[in-house]
């Protein structure tokens, strides 16, 4: 087994383009439970866990900029969460905390599960991924970065570099239902971001498609139906959570059935909206 | 006492004497079975059926010995010994080679000189199957085709007590239903086999039941017991999963083909499909009582799913039948078990061994007779408690320690926690973050369970302890396997006890010594305790004859009071002592989602004598969790006869967030005639009613029926679509 650890993104994105076969690794909490279980055969390794430029978060003229090695643990502490209150709620809800101090939000997003339990925020908030290879970066809508169940857009050679997201104002809130009351892989799940200067409502559904989706029926409900001079509901909550499940496709599987993730995925919306609009 | 100083002196019995292997545990130090290694040694793995129902067309296992680093590709064919094993009835095939009964049977194993090219030469074994469809529905096994030479029915066991056609005032019906829990222990299946120079082999394993492992390995092998010689390897829990064997053939095999050590060790998935589970049951009730509440009879049918090989379904079957009625004095019953072959993984022994699904059913009947009663359902139970004096199903005359009464008083009256604290983190959802305040609305729930200790049905299970006393040394050598119950703790309480030294080594378990037994049904305590109080005896009295020998050496057997067979009509003194407790659970519910969160579960439980108190509540609090997580959680997804969930992703087990508070109220230590000091077994009994408890203050937060378990989100929320 050949590994390397480059100290540089220069250096990381050299490694993968000079072996085509070779295996990124960040936190290996997804890709260490595929190596053990024989999902994924691995020849070598290029592990980003020293790469300066994926470390670290920060802002700029109301944007966001979060390195792809952030860890969960990064993204739980307070100082982040003043500024993205919703990633803070959904990095706590991963796994435990060896996965959160493991765990990146770049590996979550290369995994693209539907259940992946930052993903319904990003999608919130039409994050940008600047993605690089040794030859070129370019920036992608998170939306299409996401084609499929674990399906992305990413091309050989190429490494998801950060998550460009706005900083809103307004509440936040991320809810997950599971069958455990910690580490558990989502059964339904709902970011619901207020966006006051927008006088609009951002909402993420997870665990309910084949990608996390938009709540775009629900989003316009919510442009109406809130008073944004008071910011508060006025329209029936009902007619909300209805439109939460026609944005949502969920199926049955061993985890759950179709009819309870929806209708949990409009408990979870209804909850998030009282607590966001209180 | 040493010169110059005070040496401590080391806890006896009554003390909560500090494991020996506690802080190596803790530190990483202690050596388990997956960390066993010899030079040379070759790794071996297994090839497992992906169907659980197919023909064996063809194996052709060339691609993999053309591997570079194979050793040995082995199938049924090399198997020199006998072709099949099994606790009860061997009909279980060391490898299958016509028929696939389940699916994870294995079909070949390989020994190669990397765990990697072992993983690749498994791969490349070409077989080809017919697929067959399985028969996954325990209700039809009986009469359905025979899947196996041997019929679909391991046991139908009826009980015929008293007058079974009497009727009561008020009858109450009702069906359950028990999903399949896995032990789930953290440490895999491992052991290492060392070719012996002799032509036998040496093999370190992971286990709970040495002797018959060695027994049913060598008969497989085709060499006398002796040539086999085994040693107890770092065991990382058990709970009846490890008392079938698994992996000792094939490894023995492996390495007397290749004459040079080879180690196996499961993968987690493996783990999931090598061993056997607890039954998943379906239990149809009648309970029948008197207006004042005196039960007056119970009909019970019940359908325990064994799976595809016979393993200990019989026994479980027994126990189930025989403690059907719960802790109570009913007078006439009508017990019909059944448990039955179908192409569903394996199920054999597990904690609770078959009390744990009727008492989830029982209690659940006993509630909704007081309901119909419109009487306390605490206040029925007492009214029928079981008391010394007083006949079980199967007319055995109960004549030990028989607290029900008392496990019950101190177990409802122990206070109530306090309202919920308020932190998301601690309401139903926990780290989801979904439940606010006024979503959660809290159940009490209660329920009361017994079982036997020891084997039953005339099984002489004895075990055998030899002490040696030298230099104010003891030495004490039994093959008790430690699976983490804490027997090497006891060993030394015992010694010193009555040898009164402060020093006591624990020698490892192995077959130079007698037979232990099974580290199951509750009985080490009693049954090796017995055998190393008894050897400790024979060396003081060894000791008083001749103060001045050298060193002093016995060995003991301890032996049991012989029981019974059931009779045509279930009807016997079939059981050497039993055991009571009851839990108290309280949950938070949010009944719009379904989420659940324990609380407390609050416990009474007849104990005898507490040997130590901190192994007592590490055996109370462990077995909780357990039933805790087949109240709420844990269940292998078996659908089509297709393994689901065969890992730690998908198959739950409790984390913290999902532990209640576990409160003793009371252990309850009125000493057993017969019992050694007077304890009793305390492994069983925290699970045999918690499961039951809790999803009784399920029912109590929520007014779901709760006929299954484990109960799931779903259930909750769409309860009335379930009832109509
Ligand atoms: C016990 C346990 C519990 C878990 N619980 C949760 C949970 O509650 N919620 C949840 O969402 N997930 C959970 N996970 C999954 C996992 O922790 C997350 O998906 C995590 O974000 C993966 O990040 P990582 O850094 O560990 O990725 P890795 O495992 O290192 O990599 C995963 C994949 O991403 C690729 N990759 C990683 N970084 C980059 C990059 N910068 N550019 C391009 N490709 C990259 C890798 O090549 C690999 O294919 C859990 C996992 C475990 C083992």
């Amino acid at each position: 087994m050949i590994a390397a650890a480059p100290l540089s993104l220069a250096d990381a994105l050299r490694a993968i383009a000079d072996d085509p076969f070779a295996t990124v690794i960040a936190g290996g909490t997804d890709l260490m439970v595929q190596i053990n279980a024989g999902r994924r055969p691995v020849t070598s390794l290029v592990s980003l866990r020293n790469v300066a430029e994926l470390k670290g978060w920060s802002t700029e003229s109301g944007n966001l900029r979060i390195g792809a090695g952030c860890s969960y643990s990064e993204l739980e502490r307070p100082d982040f969460a003043a500024i993205m209150p919703a990633l803070a709620q959904a990095a706590r809800t991963v796994g435990s905390p060896q996965i959160r101090n493991a765990g990146t939000i770049g590996g979550n997003l290369a995994t693209a599960s539907p259940a992946g339990d930052t993903l319904p925020v990003l999608v919130a908030l039409d994050a940008q991924l600047e993605i690089a290879s040794s030859s070129a970066t370019r920036s992608i809508a998170i939306s299409d970065f996401l084609v499929g169940p674990k399906q992305t857009d990413l091309r050989q050679g190429e490494l998801i570099v950060a998550i460009s997201v706005p900083v809103l104002r307004g509440a936040q809130e991320f809810l997950k239902v599971g069958t455990r009351n910690a580490m558990v892989i989502s059964v339904a799940s709902v970011a619901v971001l207020a966006d006051l200067d927008a006088q609009g409502v951002r909402i993420g559904l997870g665990t309910v498609g084949p990608t996390v989706l938009r709540g775009a029926r629900a989003e316009a409900w919510t442009r109406s139906n809130i008073d944004w001079d008071s910011n508060r509901v006025v329209g029936n909550l009902d007619e909300f959570v209805a439109l939460v499940r026609s944005d949502s496709h969920p199926i049955d599987d061993h985890r759950s059935t179709k009819r309870y993730r929806s209708h949990a995925i409009g408990i979870c919306a209804r909850r998030a909206l009282q607590r966001v609009f209180p | 006492m040493t010169a110059g100083g005070l040496k401590t002196r080391s806890p006896r019995l009554g003390e909560s004497a500090p494991r020996p292997d506690g802080i190596p545990k803790v530190l990483g130090e202690f050596a388990f079975g997956n960390d066993l290694w010899a030079d040379g040694m070759l790794w071996g793995k297994t090839l497992r059926a992906p169907h659980p129902s197919a023909r064996i067309v063809s194996v052709d296992i060339g691609p993999a010995l053309a591997i570079d680093g194979v050793a040995a590709v082995l199938t049924a064919a090399d198997v020199a010994g006998k072709k099949t094993y099994g606790l009860e009835t061997p009909d279980q095939p060391v490898f299958a080679s016509e028929v696939v009964r389940y699916m994870g049977e294995p079909i070949a194993v390989v020994a190669a000189d990397h765990p990697e090219t072992a993983r690749r030469a498994v791969a490349a074994i070409e077989v080809v199957y017919e697929l067959t469809t399985p028969l996954v529905d325990a209700d039809l096994a009986a009469e359905g085709t025979p899947i196996h030479p041997d019929g679909n029915v391991f046991r139908h066991l009826v009980i015929r007590h008293g007058d079974p056609t009497v009727q009561g005032e008020v009858i109450v019906e009702g069906t359950y239903e028990v999903g399949m829990q896995d032990q789930a222990f953290m440490g895999p299946e491992s052991g290492l086999a060392i070719p012996d120079d002799d032509g036998g082999v040496e093999l370190f394993i992971s286990t709970q039941f040495l002797h018959v492992d060695r027994d049913q390995t060598a008969a497989c092998l085709g060499l006398a017991p002796e040539k086999v010689r085994a040693t107890v390897a770092g065991t990382g829990g058990a709970f009846g999963g490890r008392e079938d064997i698994c992996l000792q053939v094939h490894v023995c095999m492996l390495a007397l083909h290749t004459g040079r050590p080879v180690k196996m060790l499961y993968s987690r998935e493996e783990s999931f499909l090598g061993h056997v589970h607890r039954h998943p049951a379906k239990l149809w009730y009648r309970h029948h009582a008197k207006r004042d509440g005196t039960l007056v009879n119970v009909e019970a049918k019940l359908v325990f799913d064994g799976g595809a090989y016979a393993s200990t379904s019989s026994a479980v079957l027994a126990n189930a039948s025989c403690f059907a009625g719960g802790p109570y004095l009913i007078p006439n019953a009508f017990i019909d078990g059944w448990a039955v072959r179908t192409n569903n993984p394996p199920c054999g022994a597990m904690r609770g061994f078959g009390a744990v699904q009727t008492c989830f059913a029982h209690e659940a009947q006993m509630d909704k007779l007081a309901a119909a009663l419109g009487m306390d359902a605490v206040e029925l139970r007492l009214r029928n408690v079981l008391k010394t004096g007083d006949a079980i199903l199967t007319g055995q005359v109960l004549t030990g320690a028989v607290p029900v009464e008392e496990v019950i008083r101190a177990c409802v009256e122990s206070p109530l926690p306090p309202k919920a604290t308020g932190a998301m983190l601690e309401r139903p959802g926990g780290a989801g973050r979904t439940a606010d305040a006024h979503h959660v609305r809290r159940g009490v729930g209660f329920a009361v369970g017994f079982k036997n200790l020891m084997f039953s049905e005339g099984f002489d299970d004895y075990s055998t302890a030899r002490v040696r006393l030298q230099d104010g040394v003891a030495t004490v050598h039994c093959a008790c396997a430690e699976v983490g119950q804490g027997f090497v703790t006891l060993v030394q309480q015992i010694a010193r006890e009555v040898l009164n030294v402060d020093d006591v080594i624990v020698a490892p378990a192995d077959t130079s010594v007698g037979s232990a037994g099974s580290t199951s049904a509750s009985r080490q305590t009693w049954m090796s305790g017995g055998a190393v109080e008894g050897a400790c005896r024979m060396v003081s009295e060894q000791m008083e004859r001749n103060p001045g020998a050298s060193y002093y050496e016995a060995t003991f057997e301890h032996h049991h009071a012989p029981t019974e067979q059931l009779d045509e009509n279930g009807q016997g003194n079939a059981h050497v002592s039993f055991a009571f407790v009851a839990h108290r659970a309280v949950v938070d519910v949010d009944v719009e989602l379904g989420l659940v969160k324990v609380i407390e579960v609050a416990t009474a439980q007849d104990v005898g004598r507490v040997l130590n108190p901190l192994q007592a509540l590490g055996q109370i609090e462990g077995g909780i969790a357990q039933g805790v997580g087949l109240a709420v959680m844990e269940e292998m997804l078996v659908i089509d006869g297709v393994v689901r969930n065969a890992n730690f992703t998908d198959y739950l087990i409790p984390t913290t967030l999902d532990m209640p508070n576990v409160l003793v109220a009371s252990l309850i230590e009125q000493p057993e005639p017969g019992a050694p000091f007077g304890a009793k077994g305390i492994g069983e009994p925290p699970t045999i009613s918690s499961t039951a408890a809790v999803a009784a203050a399920i029912r109590d937060a929520t007014g779901a029926p709760v006929i299954r378990v484990p109960v799931r989100p779903e259930h909750l929320v769409f309860a009335a679509d379930l009832v109509s």
